[in-house]
């Protein structure tokens, strides 16, 4: 199914696109069918600045156990660092 | 094989919801005898190249066919993948707009120096819903729902999560103007069996002309043939199913 859910989040940093890097503004989460992975549905992140138009883009899709492994991944990684450089 | 079976398959614009000039992908036949047009309604990831295929197979069959490019008022000129991700962080696509870029698709067919004036619509997932949408708000003469979801049921009970954007269609199914054929996974959970079984009885109830199959070993999506929920023999009965309904409604 289309499952119709997004969340999107606020985001500061900087991404490389199809034209190289660009700011990034916001990040959009959802789950439903890829465009291009071999799997029925994935986890897919756009992290995106609209202000420079659609194609200015940074696209991932993933099957559920890779996000949920990333998405551990990136909490541990943030709980490693030093308190005082986040 | 047919002398006349020629038909041009490219890229073209059509006026669509609030008169906007968009984007659609056609198959075009190219000799003068008059037939039906079918317009094919994508699904939420986008206006991408499986969707294409179906509407080249309608080229195929005999029938003029054009898919609106439903996300080009999001990011008009963008690639349809890029446009698609514009529209999904917007919340998807809104029903008024989705019906009035449904209604100049089946103007462009009719308007064709070979149409006879009939037109159908035809939705895959997202489509599905879209497609009843369609019929309920637009004098089209035949329509096909492929395992849409939320034509029934309540969204916001989904694994807890509110289903923003989409509404079940309760209120509009009294407005259905056309025959319905509707192709269901037996398996799949988005529409379930029981949310099919009240289309069914929601219909009947209304006296609507419609037309149901549910297919075993089958869940959603099962006529994408590069998915892994591909299932051939729905999706061989199906195209079956689809070529004898439009050869009723859709001929003169």
């Amino acid at each position: 199914m289309c499952t119709y859910i997004t969340a999107k989040v606020d985001t500061e940093g900087s991404g490389k696109g199809a034209e190289g890097w660009f700011p990034l503004t916001q990040t959009t989460v959802y789950f439903d069918h890829p465009v291009h992975a071999a799997a029925e549905h994935t986890l897919n992140i756009d992290f995106r600045n609209p202000g420079r138009g659609a194609g200015a883009r940074v696209a991932v899709e993933l099957t559920a156990e890779t996000a949920r492994a990333l998405a551990k991944a990136i909490m541990e990684t943030l709980d490693a660092v030093p308190q005082d450089l986040t | 094989m047919s002398e006349n079976d020629a038909f041009l398959s490219a890229t073209v614009r059509i006026t669509g919801h609030g008169g906007a000039e968009i984007e659609a992908y056609a198959a075009l036949l190219q000799d003068e005898t008059a037939r039906g047009g079918v317009v094919v309604i994508h699904h939420l990831p986008g206006y991408d190249e499986a969707t294409k295929e179906i509407v080249r197979r309608f080229g195929h069959l005999g029938y003029n066919a054009v898919m609106p490019n439903l996300f080009w008022h999001d990011a008009p000129g963008a690639a349809p993948d890029d446009a698609a991700a514009a529209g999904r962080a917007k919340g998807g696509v809104p029903d008024e707009r989705l019906v009035g870029d449904v209604a100049g698709a089946a103007e462009y067919l009719r308007s064709l120096p070979n149409s006879n004036g009939k037109a159908g619509v035809i939705g895959f997932c997202s489509g599905g819903r879209q497609s009843v949408l369609a019929a309920c708000s637009l004098p089209l003469d035949a329509a096909v729902d492929c395992y849409g979801a939320f034509v029934t049921g309540d969204p916001s009970t989904i694994q807890g999560h509110p289903m923003r954007h989409v509404a079940p269609l309760y209120d509009k199914l009294p407005d259905l103007h056309c025959p319905l054929l509707g192709l269901f996974g037996a398996d799949d959970q988005h529409p379930s069996a029981a949310e099919v079984a009240e289309l069914e009885q929601i219909l009947t109830k209304l006296g609507k002309p419609f037309e149901f199959h549910s297919y075993p070993d089958a869940g959603h999506a099962f006529f994408m043939v590069e998915r892994p929920a591909f299932r051939p023999a729905a999706a061989k009965d199906g195209w079956e199913r689809i070529g004898s309904f439009f050869g009723k409604h859709l001929s003169a």
